[in-house]
């Protein structure tokens, strides 16, 4: 086994007016190359915070993050992120935000242009190249987000609640496209959810988190064979038993919230 | 046929108006000293356009022929005066609004100075502006520079420190650099409010020509409408008013246009 991204006890907290919030405390994790890791857990678990450490947008307070052995200060395309809200430049059409990675790399037109038609046919998303993200629907944004991410061909794919915005319908069909394409490209892929059917469906390993400050609580392979099917009661039987150790997180989440409405 | 419903509407509330005030005049409740019919408005507007020689291709170009019309003489060199003024403050102010958007300190430092200038008006600088300068255009365009920096510098300033970071981590994280980050999500994510500024410093320019014009220039139609004063040309007065209006309006219009073509993928557009 390769090991692709490494969490070397992380430890993260932020400074507010009055208060200093440990957000993360002593993670270790090691993510291995093609494996789709997904983390699991309430608001407030730091899950997205560990995912922007891996991707470099902040410094954790302690410890430090490495991809392929090298530490990690700063973001970079071989680590592409997706984000909940998409994140598409609005003043692009659909094809000029798939190309925008590349022209930063400084390609050619001609290595470009072909790039992105493949990307989007890919993602069905051919007759829409021209058109503005404003005229896309939240399903066909995120899709123009993950073309835009996989145009650099990254080895790793961060996605921080990529569905979380869509319908459940919607979110079933991308959640099979997802499937595929990494099957597919074989990407190392870690995914912050707090859908457990989603983790389970997804992930060959699931990382349930505690609540603030967010530790490691239980690290799950799945070993249900593909492709998962919900009804399947070994789906359910898993389902279940992840949803006591997260509802037990989701409660201490709760009676937080309550305790500092009521400290206010 | 549906362009001319929409003008037909639009011009009721005009024609209207211009009813009642032709009907004032004609009881005879107003001195016409005090307030000209709109139909002797009108004939006065009308004169006051009309080239003051008739065309002769052997002696002049259409173009001489136009600038004998005292109107569009005025109206250019309005015009004019905005434009240059206009372009002087915007190519002050969008870059220094840039930097100072995008540069947290550099804006707590400036920000103290700002606040104090900011809310002196443009024509508070008259006295100043015909010290510095004299008479003439160069106070004038001053004037009208001032006028459009503020509201461009603050609107920039505004924009571009409102970018959403999420814009940013995404184009860092796609490996962007800072130039190209700057010049390809900063600029046009702070696009609306740049143009709003536009659109507000024009308006500002505007303003000021007529007032600049009324004290430091002879020409021009802020000019000419306070010279008719001096005859008690009435008629004159409201008919350059009437020309200012129209040209605000023009202008108006085509900054819609501009804020429409640049803003395209905007939501609200």
């Amino acid at each position: 086994m390769n090991p692709a991204l490494e969490f070397h006890s992380i430890a993260q907290s932020f400074t507010t007016q009055n208060a200093t919030i440990q957000v993360l405390e002593s993670i270790d994790l090691t993510v291995q190359e093609g494996e789709f890791v997904c983390l699991l857990g309430p608001s407030g678990c730091g899950k997205s915070t560990l995912l922007n450490a891996a991707a470099g947008f902040v410094t954790p307070t302690q410890g430090h993050v490495s991809f392929r052995g090298k530490q990690i200060s700063d973001p970079s395309p071989e680590r592409g992120m997706v984000f909940q809200e998409y994140a598409l430049f609005p003043w692009m059409s659909v094809e000029d935000n798939v190309a925008f990675g590349l022209e930063a790399r400084g390609e050619s037109k001609d290595i470009i242009q072909p790039r992105v038609a493949d990307l989007l046919a890919k993602l069905r998303l051919s007759e829409f190249a021209k058109r503005w993200p404003r005229d896309l629907s939240g399903g066909m944004r995120q899709r123009v987000a993950i073309a835009r991410v996989l145009a650099l061909d990254p080895p790793c794919l961060l996605m921080d609640e990529p569905f979380g915005a869509l319908d459940a319908l919607t979110r079933r069909s991308l959640q099979d496209e997802l499937l595929q394409l990494w099957s597919e490209l074989g990407k190392t892929v870690v995914f912050v959810t707090h859908s457990i059917e989603e983790a389970i469906l997804l992930a060959d390993r699931i990382v349930v988190m505690t609540h603030r400050p967010g530790k490691i609580k239980q690290d799950y392979q799945v070993h249900l064979p593909r492709p998962r099917n919900p009804a399947d009661p070994a789906f359910n039987a898993l389902k279940q038993e992840l949803g006591q150790l997260v509802m037990a997180e989701q409660h201490a989440f709760e009676n937080a919230e309550r305790l500092s409405f009521t400290a206010d | 046929m549906l362009w001319l419903k929409k003008i037909s509407r639009g011009l009721a509330a005009p024609v209207l108006l211009i009813t009642i005030w032709q009907a004032v005049c004609q009881a005879g409740w107003v001195s016409p000293q005090a307030l000209p019919s709109p139909y002797l408005v009108g004939l006065k507007w009308i004169e006051y356009l009309l080239p003051g020689q008739t065309y002769d291709p052997a002696t002049q170009t259409w173009w001489v022929w136009l600038q004998s019309s005292e109107l569009l003489r005025d109206a250019s060199g309005s015009l004019w005066r905005v434009i240059l003024g206009f372009m002087l403050g915007f190519v002050l102010a969008l870059p220094l609004g840039l930097v100072m958007g995008a540069n947290a300190r550099l804006r707590e430092f400036a920000n103290p100075l700002i606040q104090v200038l900011r809310p002196i008006p443009p024509i508070a600088y008259i006295p100043l502006a015909i010290l510095w300068f004299g008479l003439g255009n160069p106070p004038a365009i001053f004037l009208i520079a001032l006028g459009a920096f503020f509201p461009v510098l603050m609107n920039t300033i505004a924009g571009v420190s409102q970018v959403d970071s999420i814009y940013l981590r995404a184009a860092r994280n796609l490996g962007a650099s800072h130039t190209r980050i700057f010049i390809k999500v900063i600029l046009p994510a702070a696009m609306p409010f740049i143009l709003s500024g536009v659109r507000i410093g024009i308006g500002t320019a505007f303003l000021v020509v007529i007032v600049a014009e009324m004290i430091a220039v002879n020409n021009g139609l802020g000019y000419r409408i306070l010279e008719a004063r001096e005859y008690f040309w009435t008629d004159k007065i409201i008919a350059g008013m009437l020309s200012i209006g129209l040209i605000g309006l023009a202008i108006d219009l085509a900054m819609d246009k501009l804020n429409r073509h640049l803003l395209r993928w905007h939501r609200g557009m």
